[in-house]
């Protein structure tokens, strides 16, 4: 029997296609270093341009380094960064000092750029105190383990702002696989709902470990889910630092000006494994996966567009490689000369003032030390 | 001097601190024009603006990282969890983040902290509104555990945590937030953390307790007084770090104890007393020294209430057990 079946009025499958297709990619850099969005260039002077490539050299030394380093088992815990330099240094290099970073543990290199010492970060891999001892007025906290907490807190922070009128933003990072996490939401949730001045950056570098991007959500972009926290939300080419760097600029103007929160997708790669603890990248992605987003690299895109505007040269590409190897080798020897930790110190960082049972443990302590 | 109940008393410590401290700022579930789901928070909002005392997001985890990146901000948060049995929403903010904050950045950065949150039975809530999950949070190195059992405490002990410069959870017994009155000083006063008292003095036996059982503990006492037993009773009112100047003391006057929790006796911190009075006090022991703690199951459905929670009764018979041994 023919039944009328009446025609619903609705279309959700239209209602997601229409959502999805508002997110396209920003790129203002293509692979070969022209510029394919006149429009979006940002105002950078030639002096601005240089320096945030050096940075992004500079950076890429170091990760070679700490791998090497790590190898020879003078570094311990190390996140590899190689490939998200643009996504990285590029969204640093829009903030300002005031602002306060609040970075996943991959995200090393920005609180060094915002003023962690070099040997605090390689102490930080080693598993000592002192590592974590920020400078004052360096508004950073240390590398966050626990994937998605840096979030919630970027949302205290960024609340914190707001109410003492201060002109500054919190800014956070995390990856594709913290996306999938509760406190991912609630901090870009609670953001929106106070019109608190943060940046939610979250680096799209394809793979949790070994899960790829794909097997952490049905959605086409990470960026849409601003939509579900009603805050804006862009998805940037995360392997051109033009395009971050506008991106991250334009969203910290929103957040200054009281109009609340942006999550930024930066769509990127790391070319190395998870982490050095024994991680094999071989076992889920192909070499020619790797290949394929080796071409999209942020300093070769970089490189040609200042080289073909004149500011950039090997020569200077050179001395920055030699300043680098230089400042990681006098780091290092820093690192090595951070007096032993004792017990006690751990202890004496525990609270203000210490309790009856961690004074009493205090002491047997210093009585085992001064043997 | 007023009476007060301990909710009131709650009350007028948190609008102490809010007027002493700018940077006091109260938020959670329901805290703000609401007054709070047990009115600990009345008329606080309309007093310091929603800037001081204002609701959140109904997230748990939200709450406790947005405390924590205040605290950046040189802000002092007082946030509240509706019932700690919602605890484990908020888990990582509380014992992986705030807890080790102060350690973990060598003393750059510290949490001036205190999470109110009501817990504890026999007022048939629905099911994770009363189980007693202090046990978990007394095994966190980095903060201090408060529970109160008076309204003078609880006054006293709300201000001194508010002024801790570390992260303190302050947990209330909702049996206690209305059930008696008491004279508490209207003017400002502090009781220090991690001190003990001594509710009642006795010398045949010590009887450790906290939160609501205290006061089944000095029932119980009335009651073993009338059998010719003299016996003391320490309210511990912080669990974390415990008093164990006061515990041993008395133990040594009267040589023998018990350790009474509402918890279930895997839970709590019953053992950890069990275990310093072990480690300090044996050579004065007559007596083994045993617990009072709830049945090693799920907290009970609310009917089961009044056969499953520790009372007077459970106290006197295990009393008398250590009294005759």
């Amino acid at each position: 029997m023919a039944s009328k079946t009446k025609k619903t009025q609705f279309d959700a499958v239209k209602t997601l296609e229409n959502i999805e297709s508002q997110f396209e990619m920003v790129q203002i850099l293509n692979e070969k270093g022209e510029i394919v969005e006149d429009a979006l260039v940002p105002d950078l002077s030639d002096e601005q341009l240089t320096e945030l490539m050096r940075r992004m050299v500079y950076t890429r030394i170091l990760d070679q380094r700490s791998i090497s380093l790590n190898r020879q088992g003078r570094l311990g815990f190390y996140a590899p960064t190689a490939g998200q330099e643009a996504s990285q240094l590029a969204s640093h290099f829009a903030l300002e000092k005031e602002d306060f970073i609040l970075p996943g543990y991959r995200d090393v290199p920005q609180i060094i750029w915002h003023g962690l010492p070099l040997y605090k970060a390689f102490l930080f891999s080693r598993g000592h105190f002192v590592g974590n001892q920020i400078p004052e007025g360096v508004n950073v906290i240390p590398p966050q383990i626990i994937i998605g907490a840096q979030y919630v807190q970027a949302a205290g922070v960024a609340l914190g702002f707001k109410k003492r009128g201060k002109q500054a933003v919190a800014v956070t990072y995390t990856g594709d696989g913290g996306s999938s996490q509760g406190d991912f939401y609630e901090g870009i949730n609670f953001a929106g709902a106070y019109g608190a001045p943060a940046i939610f950056i979250v680096q799209n570098n394809q793979f949790a470990i070994s899960t790829p991007r794909d097997k952490q959500t049905a959605a086409t972009t990470i960026a849409q889910k601003a939509i579900a926290a009603g805050i804006p939300g862009v998805l940037v080419d995360g392997m051109d630092p033009l395009a971050v760097y506008k991106v991250v600029k334009e969203a910290r103007a929103r957040a200054v000006n009281g109009e609340g929160p942006t999550l930024i997708e930066t769509m990127c790669y790391r070319y190395g494994p998870h982490t050095m603890a024994g991680d094999d990248p071989t076992r889920y992605r192909t070499s020619d996966t790797d290949s394929e987003w080796e071409k999209k690299d942020p300093l070769v895109r970089f490189r040609n567009y200042l080289v073909n505007k004149g500011i950039w040269n090997e020569e200077k590409e050179n001395e920055v490689i030699e300043q680098a190897k230089e400042d990681i080798k006098v780091a290092i020897k820093k690192a090595d000369d951070t007096p032993k930790q004792k017990v006690t110190d751990l202890i004496s960082n525990m609270y203000e003032e210490l309790p009856n049972n961690l004074q009493e443990q205090y002491e047997i302590y210093k009585e085992k030390e001064s043997k | 001097m007023a009476q007060m109940t301990m909710i009131q008393a709650i009350t007028d410590a948190l609008r102490t601190e809010l007027r002493n401290d700018e940077n006091v700022l109260v938020f959670g579930e329901d805290v703000g024009v609401n007054g709070g789901v047990f009115r600990a928070t009345e008329g606080l909002q309309k007093e310091f603006g929603e800037d001081r005392v204002f609701d959140t997001p109904l997230a748990e985890s939200g709450i406790g990282g947005l405390a924590i990146g205040l605290t950046t901000q040189g802000f002092r948060p007082v946030p509240e969890i509706q019932f700690f049995g919602f605890l484990f929403e908020v888990m990582d903010s509380v014992s992986g983040q705030m807890a080790r904050w102060r350690y973990r950045t060598g003393g750059t950065f510290h949490a001036p902290i205190t999470i109110r949150s009501p817990f504890g039975g026999g007022v048939h809530t629905p099911e994770m509104h009363a189980d007693s999950l202090e046990g978990l949070m007394a095994q966190q190195p980095g903060l201090k555990v408060v529970i109160p059992s008076t309204p003078y405490d609880a006054k006293g002990l709300l201000i001194s945590a508010i002024r801790d410069n570390d992260p303190v959870i302050f947990l209330e017994h909702m049996k206690l937030y209305r059930s008696f009155r008491q004279e508490v000083p209207e003017e400002e006063y502090t009781i220090p953390l991690g001190k003990a008292e001594v509710k009642r003095e006795g010398s045949d036996l010590t009887i450790v307790a906290y939160g609501a059982m205290v006061h089944d503990s000095l029932k119980a006492a009335e009651e073993l007084e009338k059998e010719g037993h003299s016996v003391e009773v320490i309210d511990l009112r912080t669990i974390s770090p415990l008093d164990i100047d006061t515990i041993i003391t008395s133990v040594e006057k009267t040589n023998r104890a018990i350790v009474v929790q509402e918890a279930q006796k895997q839970a709590g911190i019953a053992a950890q007393v069990v275990a310093e009075i072990s480690d300090r006090a044996i050579l004065s022991l007559e007596a083994p020294v045993l617990r009072v703690a709830a049945p090693d199951t799920v907290y009970p459905f609310s009917q089961a209430e009044p056969v499953w929670l520790p009372n007077h009764k459970d106290i006197i018979e295990t009393a008398k057990k250590v009294l005759q041994f």
